[in-house]
């Protein structure tokens, strides 16, 4: 694959405005509340797979939301602090994170057309996320 | 989404800034989720413990609550969840002024929308239960899963901001459980070995939940040979939604949407066995028996008024240890009735105390039980001891008698 590139992915429609940035991928899970530690900006949970990373201005790939009602506030502290990802993509979201994410104006879209979406991005790569039209375009890091 | 006339005026801000975001945010979550258009809600409750809620979140509704009246008021009655502050006991549990006053602002800015403080996670037991068919938009994963299942209401997990939302607007984005598709059975569990106290349900719940383990599944469960009462299902619904994310359950001839089998479309599918060495398996992991115990807690969710006194029978003439403390959690209308009943009294004379409005994984579990040196935990509440293990918690789980006697004891019988 030359560096210029791009790889088209189809997802289901989701949340918030088109955003850019470099990807922090793992085949994990996400959880505003056990799995971060909020004013650092970093996954803080030792058993995490980003244990230890920035998600700051990161574009998140992982593989579905837990945590119950509560997290649905995270988000929206988290962004009002500018300590939060650019967008987060799952395979599959689920409702209160969703939530969470339209109160914060995040960027969050799920279900990919081509699989698993924490194989179909790698880490460091540029990833533009169209939510309203339901796309994500990879380009390599330069 | 199809929005009606009124809908399209609060988009266009016709009905003030609060209902425009209201709705906006609405529609982003319905297309997300592939609702069509909205539904009309009867009651909205709202999760907002300050520790969730935030500053930021605090700021964002106090916005809302400098609109004028007519354009700040919910459209709907709408309630609260537990408060993160008992107001009237914070200091003793190591809770500081910052977090009391960004409760106090939280609450009076709640209030000037109208919206009702019952801080209960049990408004299904104490204010008003929601009936067969009516669309709610309910927070408290507990109180969606047993308003779903025991009342046959129909409620996805509104978070605070949604349920917010909902309460400005009077409508929810229709997806999800709204929709008889998604309250048909997808999971078949047969039960051998009955309940027989709180905890048993809890377990129950809890080993179904994880093996279900989605918001999607729709577990059905064969087996259940006498209606449980409130108490019981509420624990069996709690852990259920806690361990497995699970919405909403049907016990075949028992809840309302089910009373056989092929109501849900459950004959068609396999049947699984709920083991008695899941049931073992589950416990086992929450077993400390002869450890030390630092704190007893009843709570998750809060003690109706039967709790109430069983906890107080348990607690007469009995003394508590002096290396161990005992909370008990209740909603602000039981913790009236109880004390005009001398139930509070017993608690407190065996040494505990019961705090009001609050339920204890929710009002800064973390930074109590570093303040407090608790790290061994005990209770029969099968979803608090699933929580709190991520807030650096060894928590165990026993009867509620046990739970008494360890606590009298100083360890776990």
């Amino acid at each position: 694959m030359s560096s210029n590139q791009q790889r088209e992915l189809k997802c289901h429609i989701g949340i918030g405005d088109t955003v850019t940035g470099e990807a922090l991928v793992a085949d994990d899970n996400f959880s505003a509340r056990y799995d971060l530690d909020r004013i650092k900006g970093i996954f803080s949970r030792p058993q995490h797979a980003l244990a230890g990373k920035s998600y700051v201005d990161k574009i998140l790939v992982l593989n579905t939301a837990k945590g119950g009602v509560a997290s649905a506030w995270m988000l929206y502290e988290m962004k009002s602090r500018g300590l939060a990802p650019k967008a987060i993509l799952f395979n599959a979201a689920n409702t209160i994170l969703a939530q969470g994410a339209a109160l914060a104006d995040m960027a969050m879209v799920d279900r990919f057309a081509d699989g698993d979406v924490t194989q179909l991005i790698k880490t460091g790569e540029m990833v533009t996320v169209n939510p309203s039209e339901g796309l994500v375009i990879v380009s390599q890091s330069s | 989404m199809r929005l009606s006339p009124e809908e399209q005026a609060m988009h266009r801000g016709e009905m003030g800034k609060a209902r425009q975001w209201a709705i906006e945010h609405q529609l982003q979550v319905g297309r997300m989720f592939d609702a069509e258009d909205l539904v009309p809600v009867s009651q909205v409750h709202m999760m907002a413990d300050p520790e969730s809620v935030g500053g930021a979140g605090v700021e964002f509704v106090e916005e809302f609550a400098e609109l004028p009246e007519t354009e700040r008021r919910v459209a709907v009655p709408m309630i609260t969840d537990p408060r993160g502050v008992d107001l009237t006991y914070y200091d003793p549990l190591g809770q500081t002024e910052d977090m009391a006053n960004l409760e106090r602002r939280f609450i009076a800015a709640c209030q000037k929308l109208g919206i009702i403080m019952t801080d209960t996670c049990i408004n299904y037991q104490t204010i008003m239960p929601p009936l067969l068919g009516d669309h709610v938009a309910y927070g408290d994963t507990g109180v969606v899963i047993y308003s779903n299942s025991v009342c046959g209401a129909r409620s996805n997990f509104e978070g605070g901001p949604s349920a917010l939302a909902a309460g400005l607007t009077g409508r929810t984005p229709r997806y999800g459980l709204h929709l008889d598709k998604h309250r048909r059975a997808t999971r078949r569990y047969v039960v051998r070995q009955q309940p027989k106290d709180l905890m048993d349900w809890g377990v129950l719940g809890a080993v179904i939940g994880r093996k279900a383990g989605s918001y999607w599944e729709v577990p059905v469960v064969e087996g259940i040979e006498r209606p449980p009462t409130s108490d019981e299902i509420k624990h069996m619904g709690a852990a259920m939604a806690s361990y497995g994310s699970t919405p909403l359950f049907h016990i075949a001839g028992i809840t309302p949407e089910c009373q056989q089998l092929s109501d849900v479309d459950g004959q068609k599918l396999a049947a699984e066995e709920i083991t008695p060495d899941d049931i073992a398996g589950l416990r086992q992991s929450f077993g400390a028996k002869g450890e030390k115990v630092d704190v007893v807690v009843f709570a998750a969710p809060q003690l109706s008024i039967v709790e109430m006194q069983m906890v107080a029978d348990l607690c007469r003439g009995r003394k508590l240890h002096a290396e161990t403390d005992f909370l008990v959690c209740t909603a602000p209308t039981v913790y009236q009735d109880a004390k005009r009943m001398g139930f509070n009294q017993a608690i407190e004379n065996f040494g505990g105390k019961v705090l009001q409005g609050t339920c204890f994984y929710q009002q800064y579990a973390r930074e109590i039980g570093e303040a407090n040196g608790w790290t061994r935990l005990l209770s029969n509440s099968a979803k608090i001891v699933n929580i709190l293990g991520g807030y650096g918690y060894q928590p165990a789980l026993a009867t509620m008698e046990d739970c008494i006697a360890s606590a009298e004891a100083g360890k776990v019988v």
